[in-house]
């Protein structure tokens, strides 16, 4: 990246290339905030209208706010559940000498290969039955539980990858088990928690389907369900305001990704510097 | 404090990597289990402190049967072969970590760190993290954190396997002068029989999850109970001749070689098939009794050259001589053997 003499003409062609992406999300920008007389391709008045979802319930539906607060917590509960539980699970599939471990082991790939689609209509039945059905945990333990696979999996690599000896000395030094897990191990696989964490937040953030299928009522509604409400309102389509609720639900990804962008190229690298 | 292996037996599955192993280190004593790749000495240390559980026998540390114990309750330092320093604290943070553990307050811990990094030499490192360390550096901050406990058994897996040659001159030093000063008793495993030599009070020689022969380094060098411990001792090593005795002396007619058999065994009886152990430096020109080849390989080592004596029926014998030497690869030589020195074995290998 230093020699950025080499790599302009590179940045070029790349650029070139990028421009029908770019236009497209400029227009997405624009079009939030404007108005166009209808046959014509430029947009012509300048509004605030499309963005009135953010101070008055649309058609009866249910307050952004609420929904951006499902969303949130969805996103943010099955994190941390994946977290705790991928982390713990994994540790023990990489290191502890238990029964069943290539059982497992080898669930966990079948699991992880498995469409989740096919298990819906099961998941909704015993939803139903155990009374989660349309309700935010309910919908919370189902993608947790879809994630827990590729999380342990992912979690089990960077495990694996710890020398074991830095264990062995820990308890030589007189340390317990769990304190080695805890003061020892985690930090060494903290580049992989991150990792996780981010993805689950942003899978949370963008599912849809499951949320869809198992908790539509419109007090549990997260925004992806409510973003498909709107176009699926045949009667009065309003695309500017759908763009302008795509943008505000697509505004903490990118917040996100600014964020978490070195520590994310940090484990591209594949470094557990710092 | 003395340790003590008692038929100590350990197995993977139902592989046997150590069986009935009796062994006594002494209090304030360092010994070396030396021995090939893979013959069990890694194996031993891990079960002297307790990560591997023992499949048989018992472990004594002083009177205390420490068998059943965990790692935790048993106060061994260990320094692994690979260090195993933790990356991502720094060199006081690992060096006070068993200290931590214990819940020491800080300013104790802090303390005990100064004390012990002074003593290993790298007070001025401890802000470092071990990534920013060399291997000797990294080697002295595993040693500090070994013995920030004061334990009463050091427990060494190959040390200086990793550093280089200068620095393993220095650091075998180092580590037997802390040994000592500390009073600990300690175990070093090592491949490297001139570590285990120049360090050690005592060297057990393992082969195949066995100890073969237990005692200090000089009499194991001059008195090696059989072919497998003399091949091991010395360096360069020692070279071999099969044959028989034949009237108070040792004859090995393809080999072209009739030498004097040492004093103390010219009564051995005639025909019995014999080996002898030359080792390089018994080679004495003033002697004259002499094996007769040709040169077919010389190794400058500075000081002295290493010859290759290549006899009529190719086997070699290995003789070191002054620099100043003549002899041309090619020349056909007769160099004197000191016979007194000179090691017999029966046709078992097992020391004459
Ligand atoms: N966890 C294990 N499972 C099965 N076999 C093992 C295990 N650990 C060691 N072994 C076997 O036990 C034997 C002794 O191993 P050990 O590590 O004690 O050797 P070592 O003498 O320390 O060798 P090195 O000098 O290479 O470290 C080897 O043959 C090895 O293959
Ligand atoms: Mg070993």
């Amino acid at each position: 990246m230093e020699d950025g003499k080499r790599t302009w003409h590179i940045a070029t062609i790349l650029g070139i290339a990028s421009v029908p992406l770019i236009i497209m999300y400029l227009f997405l920008v624009i079009d939030t905030v404007t108005d166009t007389t209808a046959g014509s391709p430029i947009p012509d008045r300048f509004t605030f209208e499309h963005w009135r979802f953010l101070w008055q319930r649309i058609d009866g539906r249910q307050s952004i706010w609420l929904v951006t607060m499902n969303t949130f917590i969805f996103a943010a509960s099955t994190t941390v559940l994946v977290l705790a539980i991928s982390s713990t699970a994994a540790y023990a599939l990489s290191r502890l000498n238990m029964p069943f471990r290539r059982f497992f082991l080898a669930g966990i790939l079948v699991l992880h290969g498995f469409p989740t689609i096919t298990l819906i209509i099961a998941i909704f039945l015993i939803l139903n039955m155990i009374g989660l059905y349309n309700t935010l945990i309910g919908v919370i333990l189902v993608k947790a539980a879809l994630e827990l696979p590729l999380g342990i999996w992912i979690m089990k690599g960077f495990y694996d990858s710890v020398p074991w000896e830095i264990e062995m000395a820990g308890i030589q030094d007189g340390a317990s088990r769990f304190m080695v897990w805890r003061v020892l191990v985690l930090p060494q696989v903290a580049p992989g928690i991150l990792a996780l964490g981010v993805f689950s937040f942003l899978a949370g953030w963008s599912e849809y389907i499951l949320p869809q299928v198992l908790a539509p009522n419109a007090n549990v509604q997260v925004l992806s369900v409510y973003l498909a409400g709107l176009i699926a309102d045949d009667l009065n389509p309003d695309f500017n305001l759908f763009k302008s609720v795509g943008l505000f639900y697509m505004v903490p990804v990118v917040i996100f990704y600014l964020f978490f962008q070195k520590h994310l190229m940090n484990i591209y690298g594949g470094g557990t510097k710092g | 404090m003395q340790i003590t292996l008692d038929k100590f037996t350990k197995r993977f599955g139902d592989v046997t990597v150590v069986e009935d192993m009796d062994l006594t280190v002494g209090k304030g004593e360092m010994v070396a289990l030396l021995g090939e790749s893979g013959c069990g000495k890694s194996t031993t240390l891990f079960a002297v402190c307790g990560i591997y559980r023992v499949d048989g026998g018992r472990i004594l540390f002083g009177d205390r049967d420490v068998t059943r114990l965990s790692s935790q309750e048993r106060n061994v330092g260990v320094v692994f072969q690979s260090f195993a320093l933790y990356p991502h604290m720094t060199v006081a943070q690992n060096i006070g970590f068993p200290l931590r553990v214990q819940k020491k307050p800080q300013a104790e811990i802090d303390a005990k760190v100064r004390e012990i990094a002074a003593l290993v030499r790298i007070e001025n490192l401890l802000d470092r993290r071990p990534g920013q360390l060399s291997g000797g550096q990294q080697q002295r901050v595993a040693l500090a954190r070994a013995l920030i406990r004061r334990p009463a058994i050091l427990l060494l897996d190959e040390p200086l396997a990793n550093l280089d040659a200068k620095l393993r001159l220095d650091m075998r030093a180092e580590i037997r002068r802390l040994q000592q000063e500390t009073g600990t008793t300690a175990i070093l495993v090592t491949h490297d029989q001139v570590e285990a030599m120049s360090m050690c009070d005592r060297v057990a020689i393992m082969d195949r999850g066995k100890i073969v022969q237990f005692a200090p380094p000089r009499a194991m060098y001059d008195k090696p109970a059989n072919t497998f411990v003399a091949g091991f001792l010395g360096s360069p090593p020692i070279s071999f001749l099969d044959g028989r005795a034949e009237n108070g002396r040792f004859v090995a007619e393809a080999s072209g070689v009739d030498l004097p058999l040492p004093s103390h065994l010219a009564s051995l009886e005639s025909g019995r098939p014999i080996g002898i152990g030359i080792r390089s430096e018994f080679l004495d020109p003033s002697s004259t009794a002499t094996v007769s080849g040709k040169i077919s390989f010389i190794e400058a080592q500075g000081r002295e050259d290493l010859y290759y004596l290549q006899l009529p029926d190719g086997k070699v014998v290995r003789g070191i001589q002054d620099a100043a030497h003549s002899a041309q690869l090619g020349d056909a030589v007769s160099w004197g053997v000191n016979t007194e020195a000179m090691l017999v074995f029966d046709a078992d290998g097992n020391t004459l």
